[in-house]
């Protein structure tokens, strides 16, 4: 089990919310609450430091080596800190068939970044993912929990001086 | 055809999330119907007599899927929701989980009390945290009607349900991949068999549907599998989501009763209204991003010249030489402007990257073909690597543990059969074919 030696914990309606996912598996198969922990967890700190993981560790009383391993393999947790505003932008083939590949091209130059990268100002990273299930309101952009439709240059151009504004 | 509508019909009405309008609405009326009177052995048998098909994509009768669970075991029984909704071009069970949550609900109790599940999961892709959330506040709500949780509606029947989410895995809509992931671990299929129905999540008895099937078990205990099986055509029976993008005037989500002719489908304003003005039809992919790519002609005719159904038959009629699959029901349409090789390198790409690498056919294969799409489209490939692509795609097919090798091979395998041409052009014009959206133009072959 791993020792936590950095002050990370969850705040109380997480820890709640941690417990409750851990009373849906049997007795002994708290493992299965991994993924809705490490959604909490990023939500908390946006994303997954290694320390993060030892906590989420002796939360669950597995070794850390269990936690980085499932984590790795889930391309929704980011292992690097990220900008405040994540883009995680559809270029998967329908997306691509609306224009996807022309809205990552202009955020890019608009950011003046390339995918992967996060702006100077930390406002925003840009992630390019799989399919996101909403291949009839292509192009798609995902920013936390919220699906952003139709976004061709335009509209992606209207979100992003909105977002900034925030 | 008819125009039943079995999953989405409540779809539309205000407040429908709510239990007490949903309830108001019909809604619950099956779990009284099968808990007080039907044994699960007879909910069962109307499930298969309904001859429901897994709507995941495999088509796999449910019923039949319901009677392989082990009850001699001893063991507790589990129903898993397969909500993992990840193929390319598929966007049909994220819009009933929002729209109607309680429907699936309806469905998961009354799949669970057939099959003598005590706990139940739906497990949903981890990008839809919205949905999951959409969905507990509709399981608190049906535990606070007695609907869930001990002695349902004064029976013996005791059930709970929980939500649990995924991180971003394709592999984990792969029913064995699913469990692995339930159970907190990377999302590598397992080795079949033993096959989930007698040991699946923690070794224990397991099904895993997915969400459309599960939500149209409601409908058939309520009205009798038989109801159901007059619904469709043939062995195709009930109704069926299709998820359409792309290329069509009115992309979304459509309700049809199989065997609608794909003519019918794709251009009436019912469905999707057409090509987009100024275009025309180049290529369909019916089923989502892993089934066989159709030109024009033959997705709308039949190589004997016969109207192309919407249907699991009538979409694999000619096999893959010259038909398809019916898959997902994600469908999705491609006009004149597309590039056949550079959408085949796009689908490749994808399933290289969702790829889990237990199995090297097709961690290896698949970002082999990826590369090789990669310089053919960026005008770097030889006529070569044309066959080398057919090579690569049947030292995937069939060698894998799960079907995602099978996946990635059957959309490149049937772009160079349809679209060999295509593919030629792009390597003795390399310099035209590489620029920025430049398409191989062939008029011929348009619709």
């Amino acid at each position: 089990m791993a020792e936590v030696t950095e002050d990370i914990k969850f705040n109380d309606d997480r820890l709640k919310e941690a417990k409750r996912y851990i009373s849906h598996y049997p007795e002994g198969k708290q493992k299965s609450a991994i993924l809705p922990i490490m959604h909490l967890a990023q939500d908390q700190w946006g994303w997954l430091s290694s320390g993060v993981m030892d906590y989420i560790a002796s939360l669950l009383t597995l070794e850390s080596i269990e936690v980085y391993e499932v984590a790795s393999f889930y391309t929704m947790f980011h292992l690097q800190k990220t900008g405040k505003y994540v883009m995680e932008v559809c270029h998967t083939g329908p997306c691509v068939l609306m224009g996807a590949e022309d809205t990552i091209e202009h955020i890019e130059n608009k950011l003046g970044i390339k995918v992967g990268e996060t702006s100077v100002d930390g406002l925003f990273s840009l992630k390019t993912v799989e399919c996101l299930a909403a291949c009839g309101f292509a192009p798609v952009i995902q920013i936390k929990e919220t699906y952003y439709e139709n976004m061709n240059v335009e509209n992606v151009d209207k979100l992003m001086d909105e977002l900034a504004k925030n | 055809m008819g125009k039943t509508k079995i999953l989405t019909s409540q779809i539309g009405i205000p407040d429908i999330q709510d239990i007490n309008v949903y309830m108001k609405n019909g809604g619950y009326a099956s779990i009284e119907k099968a808990l007080k009177t039907l044994t699960p052995d007879e909910v069962v048998e109307e499930v298969k007599a309904s001859g429901l098909r897994g709507r995941g994509g495999a088509g796999f009768p449910t019923g039949m899927k319901w009677s392989f669970i082990d009850k001699k075991s001893g063991k507790p029984r589990y129903l898993v929701c397969n909500a993992d909704e990840s193929e390319p071009g598929t966007f049909k069970d994220r819009y009933l989980m929002s729209e109607n949550p309680h429907l699936l609900i309806e469905g998961m109790i009354v799949a669970s009390y057939a099959l003598g599940a005590n706990t139940s999961y739906i497990y949903i892709r981890g990008e839809l945290l919205y949905v999951l959330r959409i969905l507990e506040k509709a399981i608190a709500q049906a535990y606070e009607k007695g609907l869930l949780g001990k002695n349902i509606l004064g029976t013996n029947y005791s059930l709970d349900l929980h939500v649990a989410p995924g991180g971003g895995a394709y592999i984990c809509g792969e029913e064995t991949a699913l469990i692995e992931s339930l159970e907190g671990k990377r999302g590598n299929p397992r080795n079949k068999p033993p096959f989930p129905a007698v040991s699946g999540l923690y070794n224990c008895p397991t099904v895993v549907n997915n969400v459309e099937s599960i939500a149209a078990t409601p409908w058939i205990v309520l009205n009798g599998g038989a109801e159901y099986a007059k619904i469709g055509v043939g062995k195709s029976t009930g109704t069926k989501l299709i998820s359409a993008c792309g290329h069509i005037k009115k992309p979304g989500i459509y309700e049809i009763e199989l065997g609608v002719p794909v003519e019918e489908f794709l251009y009436s304003d019912e469905y999707c209204g057409g090509i987009r003005d100024g275009h025309q039809l180049k290529a369909v992919v019916a089923g989502g991003s892993s089934v066989p790519i159709l030109p024009a002609a033959l997705i709308l005719k039949t190589a004997n010249g016969e109207n192309r159904l919407m249907s699991y038959e009538g979409l694999s009629d000619g096999g893959f030489a010259t038909g398809t699959m019916l898959g997902s029901g994600g469908f999705i349409a491609m006009d004149e402007t597309t590039c056949i090789v550079r959408n085949t390198w796009n689908f490749t790409r994808f399933y290289h990257h969702e790829s889990c690498g237990q199995c090297s056919p097709c961690r290896e294969g698949t970002g082999w073909m990826e590369k090789v799409l990669h310089r053919i489209e960026h005008g770097h490939g030889t006529i070569k690597d044309i066959d080398l692509l057919v090579d690569i795609t049947k030292q995937i097919e069939g060698r894998t543990i799960c079907p995602l090798g099978d996946a990635a091979a059957w959309p490149v395998a049937s772009a160079v059969r349809h679209f060999r041409e295509e593919f030629e052009w792009h390597i003795t014009n390399p310099i035209e074919a590489s620029k920025k959206g430049a398409v191989y133009k062939k008029e011929s072959v348009l619709v």
